[in-house]
């Protein structure tokens, strides 16, 4: 078996919050994503998902333990682990076009290459008549195919994926999750979506990863084997919804005492 | 159609109502002798003398010059392109100086910490306060008019591009390093761009106050420009002129504010605020 795309071994992870209490965000997390693999973290909101991939992607770095992705130990955010961002991000001074052609003109590419390349991405992701448009005037749905398009520029083996689809409506979240599994399919990309979305992690991935709240620790690992296209509405899609919906729910309930008692 | 249209001419005509009320009142007390026109010459009077303040002081003569040298000769535009040169001058002065040191400070925690106490014991003094230091320092003339209206444009350039770069959203700077940006690019493609907005903000209000304190300094240390020729009208009992300088000083005001809204807009286009015009 080929090294894993990303690997995470013993990872542990602290914060300090506001009022001095030491909160374990991530403990001891053990994962490994192989090359082309879909897999999705799944967990309530303060499990820690987003913090292992903020980890990953270098922009908060773990206490202890070793994050290694392409081959590298993650020691800073670099363009192989390119990341979608739930907040977009895309740089509102900054045409569609010119979004998708930064991290190429970082790279030094040559404007031709650059040309090239990004009338392919906007083609690729049906934005072609809003190359010139500036973020504020397109929809949350084509600002993330923006943001989408913007990564795949970097020709990164890794798309991080940070509850990308979180802040859209359920059509244009279905939409963007057939694209998001065309382009894996097509690239052969191995993706790490962070979501609280039990279908759509169903919908997605090759496997689950439920994590625990706080600490952060990986409760249990489901594979999805359904072929693909998944029809959401079969009984072994809805069997599985069953069984990861028992499972995230036990740690909603430590979420929800816990804000309860935190008043 | 002829409803919007109607729409506009009513809109047009209740802006100028209040104005055109205030002035046929003004200039009918004033003809009625009411108003001393010592104190409060009519608005006629004032625009007649607007007109010979503007207009060249001699007949046009072929021998003395071309014709468009001879078309700008008058004292006005003699005023006004000192009071104009004197706040350019400055402006790009204290606005460059404003904004170099407000990037510094924006960026580097360090310097933040060495300069903002200073910049905090200095801010608010106004640049008006300065003027016995500027006399004293530069003498009379064009030194401490420029000196002054450095200030002026100084402190709000330097607050406004402090608060901008140090509220840049987070989120833009981790997408950059994400993608790659690093040094230089991030400082010019991400973290300029999105301070954009405040850095503007900072230069309106500059300009605002070193319009002002050009006024204040021509009053002052020199003895040519709106400023001066106001404070010379005074002293001949020229209040028809006072007020024809005034208008001249607002006029010139507005339409360099204009000129730097137009600007900022254009620079901004981008940004959300401005989606609905």
């Amino acid at each position: 078996m080929s090294a894993p795309q990303i690997l995470a071994e013993a990872v542990n992870k602290v914060f300090r919050s506001p009022d001095g209490q030491e909160v374990v965000a991530l403990r001891d997390i053990e994962l490994a994503v192989e090359p082309g693999e879909f897999v999705c973290l799944l967990g309530p909101s303060g499990c820690g998902k987003s913090t292992l991939l903020n980890a990953i992607a270098g922009f908060s770095l773990p206490n202890s333990g070793r994050l290694v992705a392409n081959g590298r130990e993650v020691v800073e955010p670099g363009p192989d682990r390119a990341m979608v961002f739930q907040e977009y991000a895309l740089f509102p001074w900054m045409t569609v076009s010119k979004n998708i052609a930064f991290g190429l003109e970082i790279k030094g590419e040559s404007q031709d290459v650059i040309d090239k390349k990004v009338a392919e991405l906007l083609k690729l992701l049906h934005l072609s008549e809003f190359a010139n448009s500036f973020p504020k005037d397109l929809s949350g749905g084509m600002r993330q195919r923006v943001a989408i398009a913007r990564v795949l520029a970097l020709d990164s083996p890794i798309l991080l994926m940070d509850e990308p689809f979180g802040a859209l409506d359920a059509l244009t979240r279905r939409n963007l999750q057939d694209e998001v599994l065309r382009i894996w399919m097509k690239f052969r990309k191995t993706i790490l979506f962070v979501t609280h979305g039990i279908e759509e992690s169903i919908y997605l991935a090759d496997r689950v990863v439920v994590m625990t709240y706080r600490p952060g620790t990986v409760k249990t690992i489901v594979p999805i084997t359904l072929s693909r296209p998944r029809d959401t509405a079969s009984p072994e899609f809805n069997a599985l919804k069953r069984h990861l919906t028992g499972l995230v729910m036990e740690e909603q309930r430590r979420h929800e005492e816990d804000e309860i008692r935190k008043g | 159609m002829p409803a919007g249209t109607g729409a506009a001419g009513k809109r047009f005509l209740q802006s100028i109502l209040i104005p055109f009320v205030v002035l046929a009142l003004w200039e009918g007390l004033a003809r009625a002798g009411v108003i001393n026109p010592l104190i409060l010459p009519s608005p006629s009077k004032v625009v007649v003398r607007w007109w010979a303040y503007l207009k060249p002081f001699q007949s046009y003569d072929p021998a003395q010059g071309p014709y468009l040298s001879w078309l700008v000769s008058g004292e006005l535009l003699h005023d006004a392109a000192a009071s104009l040169f004197r706040v350019f001058v400055g402006f790009f002065i204290g606005g460059g100086l404003g904004l170099g040191l407000g990037l510094l400070m924006g960026v580097s925690n360090t310097v933040y910490r060495l300069m903002n106490p200073l910049v905090q014991i200095l801010r608010p003094i106004p640049p008006i306060a300065f003027i016995p230091l500027a006399i004293l320092w530069f003498g009379l003339g064009n030194p401490p008019a420029f000196f002054l209206i450095s200030l002026g444009a100084f402190f709000p350039i330097l607050l406004n591009t402090i608060a901008g770069v140090r509220n840049v959203d987070s989120i833009y700077v981790r997408a950059a390093r994400n993608l790659g940006a690093k040094g230089s690019v991030m400082f010019r493609r991400v973290i300029l761009p999105a301070a954009a907005p405040h850095i503007l903000t900072g230069v309106r209000v500059g300009y605002g106050v070193s319009f002002i304190v050009v006024i204040v300094a021509e009053m002052i240390a020199v003895n040519s420009g709106l400023g001066y020729r106001i404070l010379e009208a005074r002293e001949f009992f020229w209040p028809d002129k006072i007020i024809a300088g005034m208008i001249t000083i607002g006029i010139i005001g507005l339409g360099i504010d204009t000129l730097l809204n137009k600007l900022s807009n254009h620079l901004l286009r981008w940004h959300r605020s401005l989606e609905s015009s």
